[in-house]
């Protein structure tokens, strides 16, 4: 059903002391640019709750997209009625038509902050109770733990009426435990990484290493379709794209197969961690699992972060692939990561990559390609664009397919 | 020219057709190549399957494309049958379902499975009861079309929905062949159903192509194997003109849905009140809300259906006898032996199918023509 606004409940972040003017503050924010295609909504942040007025925008719409958004422990759509015992009798009738199953049990709850109403909170409930009544007769009156509360709060303003609470993500808001450069690959386990950080308060930025002409415009396409999926959860998100093709093509030549995989991942994470510095981050993520392929033996882990001392975190290291596959088929990135498009981690890959590097070898075979070069020339091509929920990149002939459908 | 016959099939848009026709000339890639046209095809697959979804308001992964009602019906059937083969062989349905259910149940029940058809009312209709009572611990379909293409019975979907809430292992299937567009999706589309059938070529998109809904989370074996399209599910290379051709179809039969059947209801109308008063008629279908807008059933005492049909067609107005599917078979229709109709009544059964297109002044045409018939026809009595 159409309501008319919606009340938000924070979690965690009610605990947090005298940070939680900046929690809400950037709450309040994260759930405006996350609801940034709906422009007649009103949001007002206070301490202990965010309001959000509808003004006539599809609920069902913004409820789907508030359920993304971290920080929010539950929310309440309710519904608006004028200030008379006629109109709340029709408000009460739209909402039990919809949501009150034959057999269910229900009691009302009054609240009345405006003690001028004609009604006090006894005899509101005896009236709307009697009411539910005569128009459900198959509805059960119970006290302790009904089946559905409908909450009547008679304000200055206005009756609000709600009986739902939609648990939200959780987590705390994107942005409020600072920023982390992502190595995003497009496979399936960095957007699950993306989503555990930024479900921690990570705001994060998407740095994605592409190989033109040996990786495809498509697979470009898909890493910033799966940065627009995730971004419903912050909404936005800075997607970063690095030109990797000469580095590849620098290190193939001169590296020996063994070590290809470890030497490009520390040019890698070079580049990303020049990038951080640069933009304010102040951690490396990435979607490593331990032990799944050459690369993420722990043995790999430490060749290759040797390379740097900022923290690398690894959001999904312990968990298994099928965990991995569950979760991201949970917020969605499954199927857009099954596509079938080369990445620059698989082009180049040696049939047989060496799954215990050892890291004085692989400086001594890295000293053949030329590091602070390749780095510069890399860094001077990134490209930084904004990329928010709903974006489209895999299609983007759909208004040339609106004709045709 | 007046055509009533618009269960058989209905004629193509041109809206419809001139997609049909860019989408070939211009997109004519397979949606399964890797390069850009081969991507281009796969977005327009992509996105006329989201197009489907939203209008009906399901997730896109739940609609699967077929080539039309009888390969959905067959897919549904035998591919629950296989995929549900070690919990169960026991399957219900009606007795006055289409040949595509009932000829795959018996087909069924030649390799040990056990159907039972649940009895209809003289209307057409199932009981509630009877369904209730069909159910065992082994069975593992309920199949049920929504409006029955012969008559135009309505049957009790909901009510067979809530009934099997209670066995939530059974899949439950919905003929809806007849069904889409006729302002009846709420009940089609209920919280219980799992697999949905659907053709084209009754809302004017080609032949050729259908499409089924199949509920999130639930199973049925392919028929189709082979290179994997259809997550695996269909394979065969996407036939992208009728299902780009099909998206846009359904998108017009929706848009003015409820005036469109409020229309085809009074045409209906319109012939009910007029032939369902001369004494040699039988009605099969009614005017109440229990049967479909746009198909209307009856017989003359004594005419051979065929006869009526060629005799209309003599004025150019185009109806059947009972299904198109069954007519050309000189049996007498499924749907009326099942209700007990007297054979020599049910032989003399035609039956008028109507679209948003047709007029009230079709009707009273047909009206006009039908009086001069029918006293034609009782010089033969």
């Amino acid at each position: 059903m159409q309501y008319t606004e919606i009340m938000v409940r924070y979690g965690e972040l009610s605990t947090k002391g005298k940070n939680q003017r900046d929690f809400v503050s950037r709450l309040g924010g994260n759930i405006r640019k996350s609801l940034h295609n709906f422009p007649k909504l009103e949001i007002y942040p206070k301490r202990d709750r965010t309001h959000v007025t509808l003004n006539g925008e599809d609920s069902e719409a913004v409820i789907e997209r508030l359920k993304q958004v971290f920080g929010i422990q539950n929310f309440s759509p309710s519904l608006k009625v004028d200030r008379n015992m006629k109109a709340i009798h029709e408000g009460v009738l739209k909402m039990m038509t919809d949501q009150l199953k034959p057999g269910m049990t229900f009691k009302i709850n009054t609240r009345r902050s405006d003690h001028n109403f004609e009604m006090d909170t006894n005899e509101l409930n005896d009236d709307l109770g009697g009411f539910v009544l005569d128009h459900f007769p198959e509805a059960v009156v119970k006290m302790h733990h009904p089946d559905l509360i409908l909450r009547v709060e008679v304000r200055n303003n206005g009756v609000f009426l709600s009986s739902e609470t939609i648990q939200g993500a959780g987590g705390l808001p994107v942005g409020t435990a600072g920023k982390g450069m992502m190595m995003l690959s497009g496979g399936i386990d960095s957007p699950v990484a993306s989503y555990l950080g930024m479900k921690r308060g990570v705001d994060m930025e998407m740095i994605h290493f592409f190989s033109p002409p040996y990786t495809s415009e498509q697979a470009l396409a898909k890493a910033k379709e799966l940065t627009s999926h995730l971004a419903a959860y912050a909404g936005s998100l800075q997607f970063i794209q690095v030109p990797f093709t000469k580095i590849q093509e620098e290190i193939k030549e001169k590296v020996p197969e063994g070590y290809l995989m470890t030497v490009q991942r520390r040019m890698m994470l070079r580049i990303a961690v020049a990038i951080a510095k640069k933009r304010g981050g102040k951690a490396i993520f990435n979607g490593e699992s331990l032990g799944q392929v050459a690369s993420q033996t722990m043995e790999s882990m430490e060749a290759i972060n040797d390379v740097t001392n900022m923290p690398i975190l690894r959001p999904v290291i312990s968990l298994d692939k099928t965990e991995i596959i569950k979760k991201a088929k949970e917020i969605g990135t499954y199927d857009l990561s099954i596509l079938p498009f080369e990445d620059c981690c698989t082009i180049f890959a040696p049939p047989a990559p060496k799954t215990k590097p050892d890291t004085e070898r692989t400086r001594y075979y890295e000293k053949r390609i030329d590091v602070e070069g390749l780095m510069k020339e890399a860094i001077d091509g990134v490209q930084v664009s904004e990329i928010k929920a709903g974006q489209n990149f895999l299609n983007q002939n759909e208004d040339v397919f609106a004709e045709l459908l | 020219m007046i055509y009533f016959d618009n269960s058989a099939t209905t004629k193509v848009a041109p809206e419809v057709l001139k997609t049909y026709q860019t989408v070939s000339e211009k997109i004519w890639g397979n949606p399964s190549s890797l390069h850009n046209m081969g991507e281009l095809a796969f977005n327009l697959l992509e996105q006329s399957r989201k197009q489907i979804a939203d209008l009906l308001n399901v997730k896109p992964h739940e609609i699967f494309f077929t080539s039309g009602g009888t390969e959905g019906d067959n897919w549904v059937v035998k591919g629950t049958a296989i995929e549900k083969r070690t919990f169960g062989k026991h399957i219900i349905t009606t007795a006055v379902e289409h040949p595509a259910i009932t000829n795959s149940m018996e087909q069924l029940k030649q390799l040990g499975y056990e159907i039972t058809y649940l009895p209809v009312d003289k209307e057409g209709r199932i009981s509630i009861q009877d369904l209730k009572d069909a159910i065992r611990p082994d069975t593992i379909l309920v199949s049920i079309m929504a409006v029955n293409n012969e008559i135009g019975t309505l049957q009790p979907i909901k009510e067979a929905a809530e009934v099997l809430k209670k066995y939530p292992k059974i899949h439950f299937h919905i003929d809806a062949v007849q069904g889409i567009g006729k302002g009846i999706q709420s009940q089609i589309f209920n919280d219980r159903v799992d697999f949905i059938t659907f053709s084209g070529h009754k809302f004017h998109a080609p032949r050729g192509i259908g499409f089924i809904y199949a509920r999130e989370g639930r199973r049925i074996a392919p028929l189709m194997t082979g290179g994997g399209q259809e997550k695996n599910q269909r394979s065969g290379t996407e036939n992208l003109p009728a299902i780009a051709g099909m998206a846009k179809a359904l998108r017009l039969l929706l848009q003015n849905e409820k005036q469109n059947v409020q229309q085809q209801q009074s045409v209906k109308e319109t012939i009910y009140d007029h032939v369902s008063k001369f004494e040699n008629v039988t009605m099969f279908s009614h005017r109440n809300e229990g049967f479909a807008p746009h198909i209307l059933c009856f017989a003359i005492k004594g005419v051979r259906g065929e006869t009526v049909v060629h005799a209309f067609e003599k004025y150019d107005i185009f109806i059947s006898t009972t299904s198109a599917c069954s007519s050309k078979k000189q049996v007498e229709s499924s749907t009326l032996a099942a209700m007990k109709t007297p054979e020599d009544i049910a032989t003399s059964a035609i039956r008028v199918s109507l679209d948003a297109e047709n007029t009230v002044a079709e009707a009273e045409k047909f009206n006009q023509v039908f009086d001069k018939l029918y006293a034609e026809f009782a010089k033969l009595n």
